[in-house]
């Protein structure tokens, strides 16, 4: 299938540039078209990265401050005081919209801006080119507008915040009439105006990619790889993708109809409102519909955020076992499993909303059935782990943990998929506990193991271990530290998005679990210091990379220790194995490269 | 001030680059790569992975012993007690032991199988035997799951239909609630949003002759104990949700709908106040209200919002009342008579 894809302009462009790469020069390239408007899939990669890593800073910064609020209502912070000033902190007492506000920033840069823009955008981008053995993108072109749309929309997200009535604040979940209504909130006023435009462009960003990674993938493999040879990663970005671009448009018809209803006088989503001593003329409308639009995205958007993290780990636990991955095509299988049924099951997000309770059952039966899929990918990965020989590099370590933290967060997902027990715990931190630790945690150290594993090949020199041990540490049980606790507030009633407890007397006895919670996020700030500074540092001053630091079979790292255009020098590498023959009995070394011809008589392991 | 913080970030960024250096001028001596793995790092990684699972393990019975106490206390309404059963179920015998056992393999196996240069992995790349057990098995689970809370779930959704039932009407608006009674006639009066002002906040359509007699209530709410109660929840401005947690009941209050839910309260104000989990949850209470330096309080039911409405979202609740049918009726009486005399007052 790959082998008429072979001859690309690419290739006798750059095939004689190879030698050269390395020193910083190459030919026919301005810093512009390099560093900036470049359409070559690393660089892309890279700028994705970056841009991600500023923004979790950003959501992290923010997340800080109102755990702060939460665990010590009504003190004073200077922190507080200098970041947002008198008008958002009088005295260093938090603003209860600003609470809201960066509550809903925060979630939303983390769920768009860091774990679709920045996990998919930097691992698809770098991993399909490499791992199908092809020279770059389909669409170089589309790629690069896929990137800076998603810059533009980061920018008009960060500069929302510094506006005079602050940024929306209605929640990530945006939910009219509460963000339709600029008299019902300061935050639904242009704060929320630019959060639709900014959500805009990132569903334009992610478009490109994903149609670009959809097409990379089927169209570009190398002579040999068959769907069935392809690395995990490869899979899950395909998965995510084509969940994406059939999700996202949704959520585009859903903002733009709020952008009507807010700017235009429509009445989508408005119906009987008085509000600001008026009655409103809107009629006929229903938030519901709202809710069923946002969650036609809102639930595949959960898959689309965990499963690159999937893809990632298997690939690295394989690896760093220095054993196949158990069940290849169960592997497979259960992602597309996940994958379809994401799309039906968005209704239980809405058990509580008014939705007719019939509807409620019928997508109790479906969200428990992804329950099956989850439990065969743990069960696939705990014993892919059995017998091996495991390599506890940074990178491993935060894939364990992500096994750890998918496990622990989503058996509290068979309580909330669950409509009749969901009626006392919906809303409450019981939920922010759950997705936090399903969907947050998760995929951030999938985020994490994929930086630590492939830095080698993005910036061709080594991450510290040492740094990377302490990180991982760090991270791994503040997180838990964080999140835990949040289960037994959840048991005790407590809504989230409250501004502060202390109103009700009944959560008076809970502050102190609210300070154990923050304790921890403050730890585990001050721990991605840690890996800010191995991060950045190694980018300079690392270590060189070696061809192949961690023995792996992948395709990536067949390339040379350079980039280059089109990433093989000379022709594109022919593949014979699937990607997971490692410690295969018969075998000299304990990996067999994919591009190693099968011995007669061997049988390929992707073929069972 | 600042100058001195100022020079110490200073002093720290030269102080860090010269170790730096350091670090960097030694690597060429060292041997093994900073990036490389040793039989130690595996060995000591591997460990810690095993010391990890005993703490966290640890730490969740710790949590559990220590804060378990603080959840809501036993259901208060009828249907509360089966959605009670079937979460202790769920929790005990599916979510706990998975969320344990699976956490203790897995770090046990990264302990167990840590690296070594004279391991070799074994060869495994599926058991078709293995993979339908884990197919099967939580299949089967589900199954159990989905049986049980599917029939809950219709029992509780379903429509109200005693005979005897009392319809209340919530009513939400930012920030507060008004809770809507039928009056003599018991039957509540149609609402029109349009005609919300004055004195007609909750939007009666004064067209209706059954709404004349409606009694409204704002920061507390009586219901008598064992009749079903039907609440139909309606909202001014924005999607609000009523939540009673001590009835295991909830529902959003959406603007242009009326949605509804009903339960069958089985404890009054006072049970709960004798109750002992509830005594010694709110001396819990009361000990860190003393050191917040709050008075003391006692146990009532509560309504809160929860669904974010905006900037008062966290301050948005009515008490409830339970009490016997007659209490009940005294106190609607006295609503009622409240409601006669204004009017008195406004006709003179």
């Amino acid at each position: 299938m790959g082998t008429k894809h072979t001859e690309t302009a690419l290739e006798h462009e750059h095939a004689t540039h190879h030698d050269h790469a390395h020193d910083h020069d190459e030919h026919h390239e301005t810093f512009v078209s390099k560093y900036i408007f470049s359409m070559d899939h690393k660089m892309i990669s890279r700028q994705f990265l970056i841009t991600a890593i500023i923004m979790a800073c950003v959501a992290m910064t923010m997340s800080m401050i109102f755990r702060f609020q939460l665990a010590w209502p009504g003190e004073k912070f200077a922190f507080v005081h200098a970041i947002l000033g008198d008008k958002w902190a009088k005295d260093g007492i938090l603003d209860p919209n600003m609470y809201l506000a960066l509550v809903t920033i925060h979630g939303t840069l983390m769920v768009f801006m860091v774990l679709t823009g920045g996990l998919s955008g930097t691992f698809a981008n770098l991993l399909i080119p490499y791992q199908i053995g092809a020279r770059d993108m389909a669409s170089g072109f589309l790629n690069m507008l896929s990137y800076w749309f998603f810059f533009v929309s980061s920018s008009i997200m960060l500069a929302s915040c510094f506006i005079e009535d602050g940024p929306a604040s209605g929640g990530w979940t945006i939910y009219p009439p509460l963000s339709a209504l600029p008299e019902a909130m300061p935050g639904s006023k242009l704060g929320m105006t630019m959060w639709l435009i900014s959500m805009a462009l990132f569903i334009i960003s992610s478009l490109l990619g994903g149609l670009n990674y959809i097409i990379t993938v089927i169209n570009l493999r190398t002579k040999g790889m068959k769907m069935t040879r392809m690395p995990l990663t490869c899979w899950a970005f395909l998965i995510t993708a084509i969940l994406g671009v059939l999700s996202f448009p949704v959520l585009f018809s859903c903002a733009l109809l709020l952008i009507f209803d807010r700017s235009f006088g429509t009445s989508f989503y408005l119906s009987d409102i008085y509000i600001g001593g008026r009655p409103l003329d809107n009629v006929g409308g229903s938030p519901i519909l709202f809710e069923h639009l946002f969650w036609f995205l809102g639930h595949p958007e959960v898959y689309i955020v965990l499963l690159p993290a999937l893809g990632i780990t298997s690939e690295v636990i394989s690896t760093m076992s220095r054993k196949p991955i158990f069940g290849y095509r169960a592997m497979i299988g259960s992602m597309l499993a996940i994958g379809f049924l994401s799309f039906i099951v968005w209704g239980h997000h809405m058990y509580m909303t008014g939705m007719n309770p019939f509807l409620g059952s019928v997508f109790v039966f479906t969200t428990l059935l992804i329950a099956i899929p989850s439990a065969v990918k743990a069960f696939n990965y705990i014993t892919t782990l059995w017998k091996g020989n495991i390599q506890f590099t940074p990178a491993m370590m935060f894939s364990i943990g992500l096994v750890s933290s998918f496990i622990s967060g989503g058996v509290t997902g068979i309580i909330l998929a669950d409509s009749a027990l969901d009626i006392n715990v919906h809303d409450t931190y019981f939920v922010v506990a759950h997705f936090h630790i399903v969907m947050g945690l998760s995929a951030i150290f999938g985020m994490f193991a994929g930086v630590y594993h492939w830095f080698p090949k993005m910036f061709l020199r080594m991450m510290n271990k040492k740094l990377g041990f302490l990180h991982f540490w760090i991270t791994f049980i503040s997180a838990y530290g964080v999140f835990f606790p949040q289960h037994y507030l959840g048991l005790a009633g407590v809504p989230r998005r409250y501004y502060t407890n202390s109103n009700f007397p009944m959560f008076d006895n809970l502050v102190d679990i609210n300070e154990i919670c923050t304790i921890f996020a403050i730890i585990g700030g001050i721990g991605q210091l840690v890996f800010l500074f191995n991060f950045f540092y190694s980018i300079f001053r690392g270590e060189k990379a070696p061809q192949n630091p961690w023995n792996s079979n992948t395709l990536e790292w067949t390339t040379p220790v350079a980039n280059i255009h089109g990433n093989w020098p000379g022709k594109l590498p022919v593949v014979h194995r699937w990607a997971y023959d490692y410690s295969k009995p018969g075998q000299e070394h304990d990996f067999v490269p994919q591009t190693v011809p099968l011995a007669e008589g061997e049988h390929d392991g992707g073929e069972h | 001030m600042k100058l001195l913080v100022l020079l110490a970030i200073l002093l720290l960024i030269i102080a860090g680059h010269q170790l730096l250096r350091i670090i960097e001028l030694s690597r060429g001596l060292k041997k093994t790569k900073d990036w490389e793995l040793t039989n130690s790092d595996n060995n000591a990684m591997g460990k810690l992975m095993l010391t990890f699972m005993i703490l966290f393990l640890l730490a969740f019975f710790w949590q559990t012993h220590r804060w378990i106490d603080r959840s809501l206390p036993g259901s208060a309404s009828e249907h509360g007690l089966k959605i009670d059963w079937l979460w202790d179920v769920n929790m005990n015998y599916i979510v706990v032991p998975v969320f344990l056992v699976t956490n203790f393999i897995l770090f046990f196996f990264a302990y167990k199988y840590r690296g070594n240069t004279n391991r070799k992995a074994t060869f495994f790349p599926h058991s078709n035997t293995l993979e339908m057990i884990w197919t099967i098995v939580p299949a089967i689970a589900l199954a159990f799951i989905i049986i049980f809370g599917l029939k809950y779930w219709n029992e509780i959704m379903a429509d109200a239909e005693d005979p005897n039932k009392l319809t209340i009407e919530l009513y939400a608006k930012q920030f507060d609630w008004t809770a809507r009674y039928g009056g003599k006639d018991g039957k509540l009066g149609t609402t029109d949003f349009k005609q919300i002002g004055g004195t007609n906040q909750v939007g009666l359509d004064t067209n209706d002759v059954l709404g004349h007699d409606d009694i409204t209530v704002k920061n507390e709410f009586h219901i008598p104990v064992g009749r079903e109660i039907e609440l139909l929840m309606r909202s001014r401005d924005v999607i609000h949700s009523a939540y009673l947690p001590h009835f295991r009941a909830q529902m959003n209050c959406v603007p242009g709908l009326i949605t509804a839910f009903k339960f069958k309260p089985i404890k009054t104000t006072e049970d709960m106040r004798k109750d002992p989990y509830v005594i010694h949850m709110m001396a819990a209470i009361n000990k860190q209200r003393e050191k917040f330096g709050k008075d003391p309080v006692i146990f009532d039911y509560l309504l809160l919002c929860n669904k974010i409405c905006g900037e008062n979202h966290y301050n948005m609740q009515m008490n409830i009342v339970v009490e016997s049918e007659k209490d009940y009726n005294a106190w609607m009486a006295k609503e009622q008579a409240k409601k006669t005399g204004k009017a008195a007052v406004a006709s003179k």
